[in-house]
């Protein structure tokens, strides 16, 4: 009855506007949610463990739902290893596979993508390099002559290399239009500096993609895209024994060969907070981000970091987000998140904010930093906990979406089994692993701070904020001299 | 898995089978319902995973917006998520994400949908949560909830439009393909203005109008169980009230323009883009589809007309892309080109020109087609892989076509198209006036495609 009065009420202050047909207004009838009955167990995919003859792992999960096929094979080198001054290579060498083999021309290789109604992707990040393939089963073996044709025989032709180059000068002139990407750029940049390959953007830069040749792209291509340092994960309409045959048919005659460590520098420390301030004038928005270096895919930590960064940032009704959108209406999203890679990646916080609330965000994102630090209620535990196990069934409804769990697994060297031990391991973390991680690894008072922005109307009200030294910044996030 | 069975395309074409034909579709069998107040409900049961998609449509969009209020139906969208009579501000959410769903809502010209995606045994919850917005929304919204979506609202806009490079050349475009009184003239996000405006009188008002049982059909696909779901369904929506009784618009008034429209917008951007926009057929009419493979021809890949000779060959344009966009009520058949440094609007123009030129002459090639279409099959088909998309596909088909498994007359829509009808089409569209924008850097005036070009 309560409800009833109160659709009333707001009735009267409506001022008499009527509602809507002939009923009376009436409440809900049912004023209180549904108790949820148990958790349906989530049948997970069994994975398959093959090898080709040259040494080439293969993960194969059956998924006859749809007639199609996911592939993604992981060669475990990326932007990590540019040479010094040749930052950029390795995605470059990336999107060149498809650009022409000792078979096909660029073109040919495009009209049968488009023709096969195929996807097929050659791609690097910092971790790895990656050539994807979806198909339908139809087409499997036609597609995957052409995914074997662009992993194994590029011919890098002299015009597409210089193609692409000049493609990605372009891109790179066009960074200076977003002012996101330049503080994910710049924020990279500070925290790592110029020696660790952590600080240097995927993409390189104007200089570094000037002097790179077709011969570095060879040497990189031979030295690093090796069976032997590779994995390939299949997923979809297909039987084991059958893919295998066709697999070591198509892939069978890719060369093993030693592939030289990645040894990584150590990262600079930062002792105390510095913020540095970017100008794009008249910009609408300000892109913050801020963070320390967090920590590497190995780390032990793994599961109380899922829960705790979940309950900070990771979700939509995690603090961070609900103070800075549903509070205070400063964003449109607010987020934090550990890209966790090989060797410890970055911890971050970010968010879009609306100019005239630049300095207003930024005490509100230390407060959260700060409180997480302190003890999570149970009650906030427990649904980030249930958060993070129960969406797990989404992440593994499509061919593609296992596939993408399958190739971090064989990227990280993780046990086959992760997924099946998932959820019983966030179940075991408790409120003090989730305390100390957030001590560990979330530190406001060494944070550098990355803020792109319209200075003239942001800066005052940021050096007044006294959180840290502040120091005006080039887009590379290099110190100006004003 | 139970009530997915794969048949096999059924036409019958005189010239040999396409590729696309051969392909499998998978059929999305289907219960279809009308409660007494209105609602229309669709079931589908898919038991692959232990998930189920819950998706609303109300048949509003921005379309239905008052002048003076343009943005207004993403505005309430929002609204829709800070609480309802029994469900307090911030636990909607919160509800789902302890449930280990997730939630969201989007909102075209033409309709807003809300959205979950729930491990099986929260659907009783989820409806009860959407049942909720949908009845009783009212008794608990106030100035308060309103006022921070508007802020929230507006950063979205800043965040995806205003500071983004050529942010704002959709509505620029928008604005003069259509004369005002047309309902595509202005955007979805609306103007900043606009959201200042809207008062909690309007969405009251707007709420009453439109989000009403008989306004709405509510798809459920995945892990469930028939006549469960269905008493939760009747227990849920049932006590809603239906509303009045809804007249939309029907028709538009025709595109304004009476010959090409140049238009200049300056941006903080470092390259020149141009666009081109012409009216175009609506969501299903004859040539949507045709668009859609003329769009897929000129420049869907790198082996596009349009892509190869102003990307590849010339080495002139950074990018090249474009759009058939069939609404319900009207269509824009777009296509925008960005210079590399060094090249000129004009100069990327004239080529779109001629290769434009020689799609009327001369058509296209068998090849070109097939491949167009069995691009699209392959998307169709990828658009079934979740419970979240198949959702999707019965919504929207049964909104356009009145039938919600339409996945083979959708494709058959495209395994009929012949290359002479792409020609015929081609002739038509590219005859009528177009607006053409250049976007270009700020200062830079002189690039502007000129208007006296032939």
């Amino acid at each position: 009855m309560r409800a009833w009065v109160a659709r009333l009420a707001a009735l009267v202050v409506l001022g008499g506007a009527q509602p809507v047909g002939a009923q009376a207004p009436s409440g809900n009838p049912v004023t209180q949610p549904p108790v949820l009955g148990p958790v349906k167990p989530l049948t997970l995919p069994t994975v398959l463990e093959r090898r080709l003859s040259n040494g080439l792992r293969i993960l194969i999960v059956e998924q006859h739902e749809l007639p199609v096929v996911d592939l993604v094979l992981v060669v475990r080198t990326g932007s990590e290893s540019d040479p010094a001054g040749k930052e950029g290579l390795a995605t470059l060498v990336g999107t060149l596979l498809d650009e022409g083999t000792t078979g096909r021309s660029s073109l040919q290789i495009a009209e049968q993508i488009s023709f096969l109604g195929i996807s097929l992707a050659t791609t690097a990040g910092l971790d790895a390099s990656r050539v994807t393939l979806h198909a339908p089963v139809a087409q499997l073996d036609s597609a995957l002559a052409l995914m074997a044709d662009v992993t194994l025989r590029p011919s890098f032709p002299g015009n597409e290399v210089e193609r692409l180059r000049q493609e990605r000068l372009t891109q790179l002139l066009q960074i200076r239009d977003r002012g996101p990407a330049m503080a994910d750029q710049a924020y990279m940049a500070i925290l790592y500096g110029p020696d660790h390959p952590y600080g240097h953007a995927t993409f390189g830069n104007e200089a570094s993609v000037a002097s790179i040749t077709r011969d570095d792209v060879l040497r990189f291509y031979q030295t690093y895209y090796r069976p032997n340092d590779a994995a390939l994960v299949v997923v979809g309409d297909v039987r084991p024994d059958d893919i295998q045959r066709r697999l070591e048919r198509s892939l069978g005659g890719w060369q093993a060969a030693p592939v030289p460590e990645i040894g990584f520098p150590p990262a600079p420390v930062t002792r105390a907070p510095t913020v540095y301030l970017i100008d794009t004038p008249r910009a609408a928005q300000s892109s913050v981000r801020m963070g320390t270096i967090g920590v590497a895919r190995s780390t032990q930590d793994f599961f109380p970091i899922q829960v705790m960064n979940t309950v900070l940032g990771g979700a939509f009704t995690s603090r961070l987000n609900q103070n800075l959108r549903e509070t205070r209406g400063y964003t449109y999203g607010a987020t934090t998140g550990f890209d966790m890679r090989k060797s410890p990646g970055p911890f971050t916080a970010s968010a879009e904010i609306v100019t005239e609330k630049s300095d207003s965000a930024l005490i509100e994102f230390i407060k959260e930093l700060r409180g997480i630090r302190e003890p999570v209620p149970q009650a906030e535990l427990d649904k980030a906990k249930s958060y993070v196990q129960l969406s797990l069934p989404a992440a593994m409804e499509t061919t593609f979406g296992i596939a993408a769990r399958l190739a971090a697994i064989a990227l990280y060297d993780l046990p086959l089994d992760f997924l099946n031990t998932y959820s019983q391991r966030i179940s075991a973390v408790t409120q003090a692993d989730v305390q100390r991680v957030a001590r560990q690894y979330v530190r406001p008072d060494e944070m550098n701070v990355v803020v792109v922005g319209d200075l003239a109307e942001i800066e005052a009200g940021i050096r007044a904020l006294g959180v840290g030294s502040v120091v005006v910044a080039d887009p590379t996030g290099r110190p100006l001299v004003r | 898995m139970s009530f997915r069975t794969l048949a096999l395309a059924g036409v019958c074409l005189a010239h040999a089978l396409p590729l696309a034909a051969t392909q499998d579709l998978p059929q999305l069998a289907y219960e279809k319902f009308t409660l007494p107040n209105g609602l229309q409900v669709i079931l589908h049961e898919d038991r692959s995973v232990p998930l189920v998609a819950v998706n609303v449509w109300y048949h509003v969009g921005s379309a239905d917006e008052l002048p003076g209020r343009t943005g207004f139906a993403h505005l309430f969208e929002h609204v829709m998520f800070m609480g309802s009579e029994n469900v307090p501000v911030g636990q909607f959410d919160v509800w789902m994400e302890s449930a280990g769903g997730s939630s969201n809502g989007s909102t075209t010209e033409d309709r807003t949908n809300y959205y979950e995606d729930v491990p099986s045994n929260a659907l009783p919850l989820t409806l009860w949560l959407e049942a909720d917005r949908m009845g009783w929304l009212l008794p608990t919204l106030d100035q308060e909830k309103l006022d921070l979506q508007r802020e929230v609202v507006k950063n979205e806009r800043l965040e995806n439009f205003d500071n983004r490079p050529y942010g704002r050349a959709t509505e620029t475009i928008l604005a003069a393909l259509f004369p005002s009184d047309h309902p595509y003239s202005w955007t979805v996000i609306g103007s900043m203005d606009d959201l200042s405006a809207a008062s909690l009188d309007d969405v009251k008002a707007f709420f009453r109008k439109w989000y009403a049982p008989n306004n709405a059909t509510l798809v459920i696909a995945g892990d469930f169980e028939r006549d469960e779901t269905k008493a939760w369904v009747e227990k849920y929506f049932g006590a809603i009230p239906r509303g009045p009784a809804i007249e939309r618009r029907a028709s538009v008034p025709a595109p304004r323009i009476q010959r090409d429209t140049f238009l200049l917008l300056e941006d903080r951007v470092q390259l020149p883009r141009v666009y081109y926009a012409w009216g175009s057929p609506k969501a299903f009419a004859p040539g949507d589809a045709e668009f859609d493979l003329i769009r897929q021809i000129l420049v869907g890949g790198k082996d596009s007309r349009l892509y190869k000779r102003l990307v590849y060959d010339l080495q002139i344009a950074a990018d090249v892309s474009g759009f058939q966009s069939g609404q319900r009520l009207d269509g824009i058949f777009q296509l925008q080109f960005t210079a590399k440094p060094g090249h000129e609007p004009t100069e990327l123009a004239a080529v779109v020109d001629e290769e434009i030129a020689r799609l009327v002459a001369g058509g296209v090639t068998d090849r070109e087609l097939e491949a167009a279409r069995n691009g699209y099959m392959a998307r169709l088909l990828d658009r079934m892989s979740s419970v979240n998309g198949k959702s999707e596909e019965l919504a929207y088909y049964d909104y356009f076509l009145g039938e919600p498994n339409s996945l083979r007359a959708d494709a058959d829509r495209y395994l009929r198209v012949k290359p002479a009808d792409l020609q015929n089409l081609a002739r038509v569209l590219f005859a009528r006036p177009k607006v053409v924008l250049t976007v270009v850097p700020e200062g830079d005036t002189s690039l502007l495609v000129p208007g006296g070009r032939r």
